[in-house]
């Protein structure tokens, strides 16, 4: 099971958090201070993997990935593979950049609630739900048409009920 | 959601991201946050807010909340935001709680109506939503709220529901495994799912439940190994495909449950073999995801019963891994090559030379992993150069997690396979000074415990020279500064109980030492505790010798001030060492026996020795005591004192039971002294409790701990420590049975001999062609080679010389040497299998096609008889020369096959140049355009992304 899913960039700047088991706010910070703490401590050709034991408790391992200004972070236990993870983390950031046209950090900053779409559409409670970023692309675009028909409606409603209130 | 250019959010949003990218400081950033929660707090509880702008505090919030502030106040809006109807808010406002809750936070049961009411809605989407909210939120006590709407979206007509309700209902499994017992049949009925998505996505809870209970989904092997055989065959749509492989998420948890399911189970593995192998041989190793799914066959191959062909093509992939450029690939080839060494131990030695590699790469998880590979392949011939490097590194590394486990790990290991007691006590003063406050506890009771009872043998004298090696070791540090205390308590105790045991050292000598160390950690009360009653013994010793003791002025202080201890543990002990010095030889006799700390006390629970006592105080008019039963519900003014204590015992507050035997599985961190201290309460005639209370307190609790609880493995020990009694016994029979017991039982042992030197040989020949330090030679072929030819050594070392057997390890590096040399010119290099180490294969394959092998096999044989029975009073050492003559002669007959498997170990180095494209990056240049459109958007928004954070643009796959 995946545990949690973290974006950070290379300052330690959390960009986006997910905890798939409830974590409180002060242990989530502690968590992502202490996963960058050993993730720029390392090297540059080095694996992507890292026992998190002394992290995250027993059995559980992170794998990460750096592109450009930001690292990626999977934490799993022992019932994933750790490739299979790595591949995830690009199945992730290849969705983002197909939505946002290149991708970039500030997309992910300001994107914030679609950035939790896409995640949803990956991982779902902690399993992997879909690693086509076509079919999520998909899923997320489907979404987005449908939030878009219902606000309008809900607006044009509001604005209409108001109108005949005054 | 927003617009797909734009960000969607407000200028005040992008503001306040904006500043807080800039800012500088810490205390700058949580100013700026602090004032976005004030205006958020003043903002969202006005009565009218737009929805629109709702949903972008409630977003803004939980950028808040992610940047660690607390949000708390804006939680109820997100709950009131999921009852909404739009989809976009509701949306919203499921994204905010699933976030800001647990699921035992009380604002749930505001929501349960509302997930209960959207898990019937039509609209597909607001059922995903719902849906992902129960996955997080629901707790075991609301589980049956929504369970029965959950279990009819099982057949829900779209399949992202279908699978999202499978993997909702996994999630309650995993919450509460009772409430959902009933509907596990459900996973099972959707693995026979029309769409693939929801047949891969029951695989999750099924591992799950396979991993508790394997013999219920035996008969779900067929349909797994044919689901596997499917979608390896590419029958699934190509959408399922991933970088040109076939749904790899669901051949890879399908490998998963298959090791499970064929764990032990040959009639289950062999329904598995074919498709396993069709995967090893499809497999598109040139892709990351293609090598996840080699690195689950190979596990899936060590776990299921072993199949010859299988764990070739396994072991072929792991030398791929491991010659690999890509450090992740190491890792893997390195994992998967601890999983298969269970089966077949004999290929770690093919890849000596990468795991040296890993060994000293920079890269600290690849370490790691090695060292747990190291670890699960020790044996008692490589155990000090294991071990050595564990500490080692220990020594090197801050992280204190970390540390401890190594530590622990060399304990364990030394425990287990220490061929020396020497070593033994050299390898633990060594964990102990540099993690000494990092390991348990009871790792220090078994090391005592250790020393006093030796090793269970029944040979005194090896217990003696254990013990005055460990006090002479223990004499040599004590002097260093700032030793851990966990190390001192053990100094202490070995000084007390043998320090003049052997008679080297003059009990003034260790009492002088003993006195420094509680002077000089003067605030370790344990220590100090430890460092008095060790004095009190070693008196108490000299008293019962009928020697003179003559208290030191050092001495006479410590006791003075320990006296007036504020603990006072500390100051019975000082009053006890006092009291013990005043008695004569045979009382002391009594309290202090020698080397008893062994020895079980027998607590007599009925005071029978105080019955004279009794007898006289009741004829002296005494009141009898009526016990417990009888007493109960008299009211007797007289027994007043009595009744009170029996409803305070019955109260559970305090107990006045004397004498229960102090409990092993208390977590005693102090355990000497917390046992003195339960005596101290319990109520007992002066005489016996001074006795009492030093017997229990000189026998630290590891003679009574559970044996279930780490511990040493002294049955073990016995048979692994200095002498193996495993290749021991096959040398005894050797040389004193009939040829024919020989070629059943030894031939194989000589055989083993000679080939790992062989190859020892080998590798040394190739040292011009590829460069290989020597050191990395030596470390491999101590960790690896050196193995078979120890362990014969050692055996026959153990038969003859008895005790020498701490030599004996040594001496394999120093007489290989000059054996190398003469061997490098005719090296007869055999066939691969020949490293292996176990006998038997090598007999098969080792010899060459047209020899009997084992004609040749006696010929090797034959005189290893003949020089074991004539070296019979001689030392071990002398036979390797006589053998590795013995070897080149047979072998120089032989034809001599080119060797692959060294070869491939060097190679290793030699390919590495070679770049294994691993990940499929997109090859997709920066797009300045886009990232020019995205600068003016900001732009034109009035945020103007200052100097600061230029990469702010830069894009991520660029």
């Amino acid at each position: 099971m995946i545990k949690s899913v973290m974006v950070m960039n290379t300052q330690g700047k959390p960009r986006l958090s997910k905890f798939y088991d409830y974590q409180p706010v002060e242990k989530q910070q502690e968590l992502i201070r202490s996963v960058f703490g050993v993730l720029c401590s390392r090297a540059e050709n080095v694996s992507n993997f890292m026992e998190a034991d002394s992290i995250f408790g027993p059995d559980t391992r992170l794998v990460y990935k750096h592109y450009a200004t930001l690292y990626f972070v999977f934490v799993f236990d022992s019932s994933e593979n750790e490739l299979a993870m790595l591949d995830l983390i690009q199945v992730f950031v290849e969705t983002l950049d197909k939505c946002f046209k290149n991708v970039c950090e500030l997309d992910i900053v300001f994107s914030y609630s679609k950035l939790h779409t896409i995640l949803d559409e990956i991982i779902f409670g902690g399993q992997v739900l879909e690693t086509s970023s076509t079919e999520v692309i998909k899923a997320v675009e489907e979404i987005s048409k449908l939030e878009a028909a219902s606000s309008a409606i809900a607006l044009v409603s509001k604005s209409v009920s108001s109108w005949r209130s005054r | 959601m927003g617009s797909q250019g734009g960000f969607g959010q407000s200028k005040e949003f992008l503001d306040l991201v904006k500043s807080i990218g800039e800012a500088r400081s810490k205390a700058e950033e949580d100013r700026i946050v602090l004032h976005e929660i004030e205006t958020l707090k003043r903002r969202i509880s006005e009565p009218d807010t737009p929805k629109r702008k709702m949903k972008e505090y409630i977003i803004r919030l939980v950028y808040v909340e992610m940047l660690g502030h607390d949000a708390s106040f804006g939680y109820i809006h997100a709950v009131k935001m999921t009852h909404d109807d739009s989809l976009s808010l509701k949306r919203t406002g499921y994204l905010a709680v699933t976030l800001f809750l647990n699921e035992d936070h009380d604002l749930i049961i505001l929501i349960v109506n509302t997930i209960q009411k959207d898990l019937k809605s039509d609209n597909y989407l607001v059922v995903c939503a719902a849906l992902n909210a129960v996955c997080r939120l629901i707790n075991e006590e609301t589980i049956p709220a929504v369970l029965p709407q959950v279990v009819e979206l099982l057949g829900h007509s779209k399949e992202a529901v279908r699978k999202k309700a499978i993997m909702a209902l996994h999630r309650f499994y995993q919450k509460s495994p009772s409430s959902v017992q009933h509907l596990v049949s459900n996973f099972r009925k959707r693995l026979c799912d029309n769409d693939p998505g929801v047949m891969g996505a029951t695989l999750c809870p099924l591992f799950d439940l396979i991993t508790i209970d394997v013999n219920s989904y035996k008969d779900l092997v067929i349909s797994f190994v044919s689901i596997l055989k499917q979608v390896a065959e590419r029958r699934l749509p190509k959408s399922y495909d991933y970088h040109q492989m076939p749904a790899p998420f669901i051949q890879i948890r399908l490998l998963k449950i298959m090791a499970l399911l064929g764990s032990g189970d040959k009639q289950a593995s062999e329904n598995m073999y074919t498709v396993v192998g069709d995967i090893f041989r499809k497999c598109d190793s040139s892709s990351n995801i293609g090598n996840a799914i080699l690195y689950e066959c190979i596990c899936c191959v060590s776990s299921i019963y072993p199949n010859p062909k299988l764990i070739e093509s396994a072991a072929d992939v792991i030398a791929r891994f491991l010659k690999s450029d890509s450090h992740n690939l190491k890792y893997m080839g390195i994992d998967a090559l601890g999983r298969l060494i269970k089966t077949s131990p004999e290929i770690a030695e093919q890849h000596q030379l990468a795991v040296i590699d890993c060994l000293e790469d920079p890269d600290d998880t690849l370490k790691r992993k090695t060292f747990e590979l190291l670890y699960k392949m020790t044996k008692s011939t490589n155990v000090e150069v294991i071990v050595d490097r564990m500490i080692d590194y220990m020594i090197s590394i801050n992280d204190n997690h970390y540390k401890t486990e190594i530590a622990s790990r060399c304990v364990e290991l030394a425990e287990q396979f220490a061929p020396s007691n020497h070593w033994f006590i050299q390898t633990m003063n060594k964990v102990f000074e540099h993690a000494g406050d990092l390991v348990n506890i009871k790792v220090a009771h078994n090391l005592m415990r250790l020393i006093a009872e030796g090793f269970g043998e029944d040979d005194d004298n090896a217990d003696s020279q254990l013990r005055s090696s460990a006090v002479e070791s223990y004499l040599r540090i004590i002097g260093e500064p700032k030793l851990p205390s966990v190390f001192l308590q053990v100094i202490c105790w070995v000084l007390g109980e043998y320090g003049t045991a052997d008679g080297k050292f003059s009990a003034s000598y260790i009492t002088g030492k003993l006195c420094d160390v509680a002077e000089a950690y003067s605030n370790d009360e344990i220590v100090k505790a430890y460092a008095v009653t060790s004095l009190m013994k070693i008196s108490a010793f000299e008293i019962a010798a009928g020697r003179k003791v003559d208290m030191l002025p050092e001495c006479q202080s410590l006791i003075e001030e320990l006296s007036a201890s504020h603990s006072t543990d500390l100051q019975q002990r000082a009053y006890e060492l006092q009291a013990v010095i005043g008695l004569d030889a045979r009382a002391v006799e009594i309290i202090m026996p020698s080397d008893a700390s062994c020895e079980d006390i027998e607590v007599d629970k009925n005071l029978s020795f105080l019955n004279g006592y009794v007898q006289q105080a009741i004829e002296k008019g005494a009141q009898p005591y009526i016990s417990e039963n009888e007493r109960s519900g008299m009211l007797n003014i007289s027994n007043f004192r009595n009744q009170d204590q029996h409803e305070a015992s019955s109260m559970h507050s305090l107990r006045f039971e004397a004498y229960e035997l102090p409990k092993p599985s208390m977590p005693s961190r102090i355990p000497p002294v917390s046992l003195a201290s339960t005596t101290e309460l319990v109520p007992v005639p002066e005489p016996s409790y001074l006795r009492e209370t030093q017997k229990v307190a000189s026998s630290p609790s590891v003679s009574n701990a559970d044996p279930s609880e780490l511990r040493l493995l002294l049955d073990g020990v016995q048979k692994k420590w200095g002498r193996p009694t495993y290749s021991s016994s096959e040398t005894s029979t050797s040389s004193s049975t009939s040829q024919k017991t020989v070629n059943g039982v030894s031939k194989v042992d000589a055989t083993g001999t000679v080939n790992s030197k062989a190859h020892d040989n080998s590798y040394n020949s190739r040292k011009p062609q590829v460069e290989i330090s020597p050191e990395k030679q030596k470390l491999a072929a101590s960790l690896f080679g050196g193995s078979s030819k120890t362990d014969k050594r050692g055996s026959t070392v153990g038969h003859k010389a008895g005790k020498a057997s701490s030599h004996a390890v040594e001496k394999p590096q120093t007489t290989k040497a000059p054996v190398k040399s003469t061997a490098v010119e005719k090296i007869v290099v055999q066939p691969p299998p020949d490293l292996l180490d176990l006998g038997e294969t090598t007999v098969v394959s080792s010899s060459p096609p047209s020899v009997d092998p084992f004609k040749q096999l006696e010929g090797l044989i034959e005189p290893t008889q003949v020089t074991s029975s004539v070296n019979h009073g001689v030392v071990g050492a002398n036979k390797s020369p006589d053998l590795m003559g013995l070897y080149v002669e047979t072998d120089g007959s032989g034809p001599s096959t080119d060797d692959a498997n060294p070869l491939s170990g060097l190679t290793n180095s030699a390919v590495k140049n070679v770049h294994e494209g691993t990940t499929t990056q997109l090859s997709k240049g920066p797009n300045t355009k886009h990232s020019l459109e995205k600068d003016a958007l900001v732009r034109q928004m009035g945020v103007t992304p200052t100097s600061h954070n230029p990469n702010l643009f830069k894009d991520l796959l660029g």
